[in-house]
């Protein structure tokens, strides 16, 4: 396969991104505003409603991740035009004007002093104005390593770091050096491989900005809060269950995701995005899952590739998750959530490479539009993640 | 070459990660490493499920279990080649 030549067909938004899906967002800024937000996605066709938990009453950095991950989300180059409602005007504005800086259309609605009714009225005359324009827009012809791809796996068992990790991790190898932009973090699941994380920076003060970050995650999350050694939370019982024993064990085979020889050249806040050109980017993330895609898709991700081995059934609303499995047996009870089945690797009849050429072909037809397993079922898992209690 | 059992990712290690369903006790198991797909024989000594691990040697408590040539915790029950290695007989050293 010559990579360097692959195309896919994406929508190229205003600022030269390439988006893969074409959505129109309709955003709340806060929870009191996810019913606002429901009510115009139910009435007006072509639109999704993105509700989540938080947006009230934050502060310091836990309120600054909140907009970088609400503006983030909005400015993706999935979702073609956006529309924010919140409970008041100038955080509501806030987010508008966030969005905005991509070029995109967007505009803003708030609820104090109007009510529900009449700002879901006035919010879906400009969505359903949205609607009709992104339905006009073409795919246009691009490289595929113009895609952003990011990646994290779950429900992992032994064979995620015999098979479908290292697949993930041959994509890069294999992307990377083209051009692509590749993401991984899960901050605390690199416990027991952080020699190894660190020693795969590009520069020695990369290697210490990660550990650094991850060294404050271990004394300010785990240490902190620790009620025992975590056993059945980190590991989960689905690893257990899948044979992984311990942390350093989970760890390793996490790591296979980035491969044999890329290294990664900056590390990223939560959703944070890059800024030094192409390249992998550690990002320091929790290693939940919905949490961690909201973060990558945040920071301007548009595809995702989850290896899993026990089945973890993901999604994500603007970004298509495609899922990777090594487990023969998940492939056999759970078959409708597989999008790339690299069990053949564990039976020997698959190689390494070829599986990284397989996934290379899913990223290229999940671009074109293909509906992976998650889109297909449904999934639309976005989750905000808080850093401390609200004031 | 036919489908291994186990497979065992570096020459280092003293474990391996069962790869079929619904391995049988006494099981003479074909293993492969897959650092340089070299071969050896091995016998389970349980029934031990797929994606679970399987003692290469003896071990006694405190000895160091390696997999990926890397270390991934510590005995805390004494365990024979050919035996289930999982929660009940190794444990994290972090946390």
């Amino acid at each position: 396969m010559n990579y360097a030549d692959l195309k896919i067909w994406g929508y190229r938004r205003e600022n030269g991104r390439v988006g893969v899906r074409n959505h129109v967002a309709i955003l709340p800024l806060d929870d009191i505003s996810n019913a606002a937000c429901e009510a115009v996605a139910a009435h007006i066709q072509g639109t999704i409603a993105l509700p989540h938990s938080y947006g009230r009453l934050q502060f310091g950095a836990d309120l600054d991740l909140h907009f970088r991950t609400i503006i983030g989300t909005g400015a993706n180059p999935n979702v073609a035009a956006c529309v924010v409602i919140g409970i008041e005007e100038g955080w509501t504005q806030k987010v508008v004007d966030g969005i905005a800086a991509t070029g995109k259309p967007v505009a803003g609605f708030w609820i104090e002093g109007n009510g529900d009714i009449a700002t879901v009225a006035a919010a879906s005359r400009k969505a359903k104005e949205f609607s009709q324009w992104a339905s006009e827009l073409v795919r246009t012809e691009c490289p595929l390593s113009e895609v952003w791809v990011a990646a994290k796996c779950g429900e992992s068992d032994t064979t995620t770091g015999l098979a479908s990790c290292p697949t993930v991790g041959n994509m890069y190898d294999k992307m990377v050096e083209l051009g692509l932009y590749g993401c991984f973090g899960e901050t605390s699941e690199l416990t027991g491989a952080e020699h190894l994380a660190a020693a795969r920076a590009a520069s020695p003060e990369v290697a210490a900005k990660f550990m650094k970050t991850w060294q404050s995650y271990q004394d300010d999350v785990i240490e902190a809060h620790k009620t025992s050694d975590l056993s059945d939370s980190q590991p989960t019982k689905g690893n257990i269950a899948g044979g992984l024993t311990t942390i350093e064990e989970k760890a390793l085979g996490n790591l296979e995701k980035i491969g044999k020889k890329t290294s990664y050249i900056d590390v990223l806040e939560p959703a944070e995005a890059p800024a030094k050109g192409p390249g992998l980017y550690f990002m320091d993330t929790s290693s939940a899952a919905a949490e961690c895609c909201t973060l990558q898709a945040a920071a301007g991700y548009v595809v995702h590739c989850f290896p899993t081995g026990q089945g973890n059934v993901i999604g994500n609303p603007i970004m298509p998750v495609i899922k990777i499995t090594g487990n023969p047996r998940t492939v056999r009870l759970m078959s409708e959530h597989v999008d790339v089945d690299v069990s053949g690797i564990v039976r020997r009849d698959m190689t390494i490479d070829q599986a990284g050429d397989a996934l290379i072909d899913m990223i290229a037809r999940t671009s074109n539009g293909r509906l992976t397993a998650a889109e297909a079922l449904g999934h639309k898992e976005f989750v905000m993640t808080k850093l401390y209690r609200s004031a | 070459m036919g489908a291994p059992h186990l497979l065992v990712h570096d020459r280092r290690d003293n474990v391996g990660v069962v790869v079929v369903e619904g391995l049988k006790a006494g099981t003479d198991m074909l293993c492969v490493v897959t650092e340089d797909n070299s071969e050896f024989r091995a016998t389970v000594k349980q029934d031990v499920q797929i994606g679970h691990k399987v003692a290469l040697r003896d071990f006694a408590v405190g000895d160091t279990v390696i997999k990926y040539g890397e270390d991934i915790g510590k005995v805390v029950q004494p365990i024979e080649k050919g035996a289930h290695v999982h929660t009940h007989n190794l444990k994290t050293k972090r946390w």
